[in-house]
């Protein structure tokens, strides 16, 4: 069948099953755009901001499990997808994103919006293509897609010159890939799944850490059959919110810099971590030097790359999450079974008493706290099939402490790159991927000036997302930074001077806006946004004074936690 | 340490860039590249030598592994290995010294590839550390220009840098 090169993209992203592009046109974009106009298979979303396309398609891609995709022109319409696919990159997250590019005989003269982004991004992508014969089209996209999706996922770009867009074809439907150097890893090696499980059995105060490889690899059932099967306390990282229900009583939470007491100390105290999907990044582990002292490692990842990467590993598992935690469960179920006693017993009394001592609590005069609303938030969407997204900064950490996010793929935030706009991006992407689900997206009044124009996206297509902005008035996260470690001097993280009036801009976009003051207000107003079922921004107007804590200072070791926000606290600025 | 790291690559533009791309990245400093085709047109082979601690190595290694494009990656040990480099010397040689740097040329089983009336160009080949060693001897008589080529190597006997 003969077709021009755009019409090929678009049948091969149909074979792909691609349901949802986030994209934006451009020149030497019309010619794909053109054709997906007439695909009945595919529903392009016109975003207001290409950044807000990357990171649509990566949340899309958290929400259900499908590759993302987006779509931008050459030069600033690629270079503005950069952050996104930086960030998809950086929390593994499978995406394919798609850019035009000048004129294959034009590139390298500095042509009309030529911008190299196969080269900006080769730091950022597990793979890019530069399109050099229109004929392989087909094969390219096929194979992006399996790259995407396969092994530890990741983003992968396609630079597409105009005139292979335009070029007539011979459209292959069932190309064949080529990838003699692509053997990721699956199934993990037998040996060593009876070498962990022997030494669970020889531990005493064993626990999982779980990360985001667990909720990737849609592990999270098999992970909470292990949790329950051997009894050992779970602590997961922000990537891993999910991998057990938060509400199970061995979870213990979000370990690493803002995490858990317990989940700090149980690491400290550890003499077994079962790293599950988990990459022991510097939030978790603070000082490299001081983490989990007396402990030996199991690692399981689907990278090799990540084995022994930051610590050494004892027992180390290459392969997917599921298919080894499945083996595992089954390796070691038997034995578990004939114990006559819990050999982690005393453990768990120990743990116990943590939770006890340092539970998981902020502290209310009657003001209207960011924690208190969290709370609220989770009480109003715990029995809903519902959503959580964020933004990047405080509130984004007080939504990891006190939303327990009970299913995988319902709690979505950026992780790695700590990407602020994230927030209603990811809403959007959510609920276009999920549209039984209700989305909220908590966010910080920072984070969400930084994309606020994409409320017309929520509007154009009727995407009821609830953009809860925690308003402090404040870049908060680093005025937390500023206040503990740089002498109280508060150096252009001050957002008063400007701050638009959310209520209006609500209206400006055709959302209805809710204003909260007081502790009373929060449900009604919550319960008031997920019946409109409109795009609603709710903004809760908070004290600028509130830290996240527990804390572990930068640099310091989990042992050197601060547990709760120092008294006095008042007098700011 | 000095590694000699061996990697066969698929033949196809951007695979250099990706590979020493890598390498900056992680703060490491390539000594030597050198690329060329192998046995099969669709792969070449880069052998790299770059000064990194062991562990640094392995991780470098592991994440050339990841590139897409990246076969296999082996790290060549000097005692399993075959390695060679190339390189050209620009030398000055008067009528009173030629006779000297002929016979260094000689010893060390060099080459005169050109010849002008005050200078030679000497070709010689062989281990990094003969290449040195010959550079020593001449740099007296003034080594005006050097090129060399960077380490290539094989691994030794019936082991294929694939295995
Ligand atoms: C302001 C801020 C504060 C933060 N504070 C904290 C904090 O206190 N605590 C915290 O935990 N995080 C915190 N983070 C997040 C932190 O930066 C990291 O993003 C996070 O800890 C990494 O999570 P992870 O280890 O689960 O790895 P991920 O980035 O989720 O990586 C997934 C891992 O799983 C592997 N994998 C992928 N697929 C599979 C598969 N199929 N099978 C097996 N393995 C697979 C990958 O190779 C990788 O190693 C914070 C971020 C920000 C922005
Ligand atoms: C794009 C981007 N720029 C800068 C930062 C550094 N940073 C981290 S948190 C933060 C403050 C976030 O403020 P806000 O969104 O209002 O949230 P709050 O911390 O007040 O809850 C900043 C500036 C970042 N993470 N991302």
């Amino acid at each position: 069948m003969k077709m021009t090169g755009a019409k090929a993209l678009v049948k091969s992203l149909e074979n792909e099953g691609v349901k949802h592009i986030f994209g934006y046109p451009g020149g030497r974009l019309i010619s794909v755009h053109h054709e997906l106009h007439e695909s009945k298979k595919i529903q392009h979303l016109l975003m207001r901001h290409e950044q807000v396309a990357a990171h649509a398609a990566d949340a899309y891609a958290r929400a259900t499990g499908k590759v993302g995709v987006c779509m931008a022109t050459s030069g600033p319409g690629a270079t503005n997808l950069v952050t996104g696919i930086a960030n998809a990159y950086m929390d593994s997250i499978p995406m394919v994103a798609i850019t035009a590019q000048v004129g294959s005989m034009d590139i390298g003269t500095d042509a009309f919006q030529e911008a190299d982004i196969t080269g900006i991004t080769l730091p950022i992508v597990k793979h890019s293509y530069l399109v050099k014969d229109a004929t392989e089209i087909p094969r390219i996209v096929k194979e992006a897609f399996f790259i995407a999706s396969t092994g530890r996922p990741g983003p992968v770009l396609i630079d597409l010159p105009s005139d292979m867009s335009m070029s007539q074809i011979e459209y292959d439907p069932d190309p064949e890939m080529s990838l003699p150097g692509y053997k990721p890893t699956f199934k993990g090696n037998n040996r060593q799944v009876k070498a962990a499980a022997k030494m669970i059995l020889a531990s005493q105060r064993p626990v999982i850490y779980a990360g985001g490889g667990v909720i990737l690899s849609n592990a999270a059932p098999e992970l909470t059959k292990l949790a329950h099967v051997t009894r050992i306390p779970t602590t997961t990282t922000l990537m891993g919110k999910g991998a057990i229900p938060e509400d199970d009583e061995l979870s213990l939470g979000m370990l690493g810099m803002h995490g858990t007491a317990y989940a700090n100390h149980a690491i400290s105290n550890s003499d077994l971590i079962i790293a599950i999907g988990a990459r022991f990044d510097d939030r978790v582990t603070g000082k490299l030097s001081t983490f989990a002292p007396h402990a030996k490692y199991i690692h399981i990842d689907v990278d090799p790359a990540e084995i022994g990467k930051n610590v050494k590993v004892d027992v180390p598992i290459v392969g997917d999450a599921k298919q080894i935690v499945a083996a595992l469960v089954k390796e070691i179920k038997d034995d578990m079974a004939k114990l006559e006693k819990l050999p982690w017993a005393p453990w768990h009394d120990q743990i116990v008493a943590w939770k006890k001592k340092h539970p998981l609590t902020y502290k209310s005069e009657g003001e209207l706290l960011p924690q208190y609303v969290i709370e609220q938030i989770y009480e109003a969407t715990k029995n809903l099939d519902a959503v959580i997204t964020t933004g990047v900064g405080q509130h984004q950490m007080w939504a990891a402490q006190f939303v327990k996010t009970l299913k995988p793929r319902t709690f979505i935030s950026s992780g790695g790159l700590g990407t602020m706009g994230f927030g209603v991006p990811s809403a959007l992407g959510a609920q276009v991927g999920r549209p039984e689900a209700v989305v909220f997206d908590i966010d910080g009044d920072g984070s969400f000036q930084m994309v606020s124009q994409d409320m017309a996206t929520a509007t154009a297509y009727d995407l009821p997302i609830n953009i809860c902005i925690l308003n402090n008035q404040w870049l908060g996260m680093v005025r937390q930074w500023q206040e503990l470690f740089w002498d109280k001097r508060y150096a252009y993280t001050d957002l008063t001077p400007g701050m638009p009036d959310f209520m209006k801009l609500a209206e400006a976009y055709g959302a209805q806006g809710i204003r909260i003051t007081k502790p009373a207000e929060v449900m009604p107003a919550i319960k008031r946004a997920i019946k409109s079922k409109r795009p609603c921004i709710l903004e809760f107007v908070i004290t600028g004074e509130q830290g996240v804590f527990p804390m572990v200072p930068p640099g310091k070791g989990l042992q050197d936690m601060i547990y709760e926000q120092p008294e006095p606290q008042k007098g700011g600025s | 340490m000095r590694h000699t790291v061996s990697a066969l690559v698929e033949n196809k533009p951007g695979v250099l860039v990706r590979i020493a791309g890598l390498f900056a990245r992680r703060g490491f400093n390539i000594e030597s590249l050198a690329v060329g085709p192998t046995e099969k047109p669709s792969i070449s082979r880069m052998t790299i030598v770059v000064d990194v601690a062991d562990r640094p190595l392995e991780q470098v290694s592991k994440q050339l592994n990841k590139l897409i494009n990246v076969l296999k990656v082996s790290d060549l040990k000097a005692s399993e290995a075959v390695e060679r480099e190339l390189s050209l010397f620009k030398v000055s040689a008067k009528p009173e010294t030629r006779a000297e740097v002929v016979e260094i040329v000689d010893i060390f089983r060099a080459k005169i590839v050109d010849a002008s009336r005050d200078e030679l160009i000497i070709e010689a080949t062989g281990t990094e550390d003969k290449i040195a060693a010959i550079e020593n001897m001449l740099a007296p008589y003034g080594i005006r220009e050097m090129s060399r080529t960077g380490k290539i190597a094989l691994a030794r006997g019936g082991r294929k840098t694939e295995d």
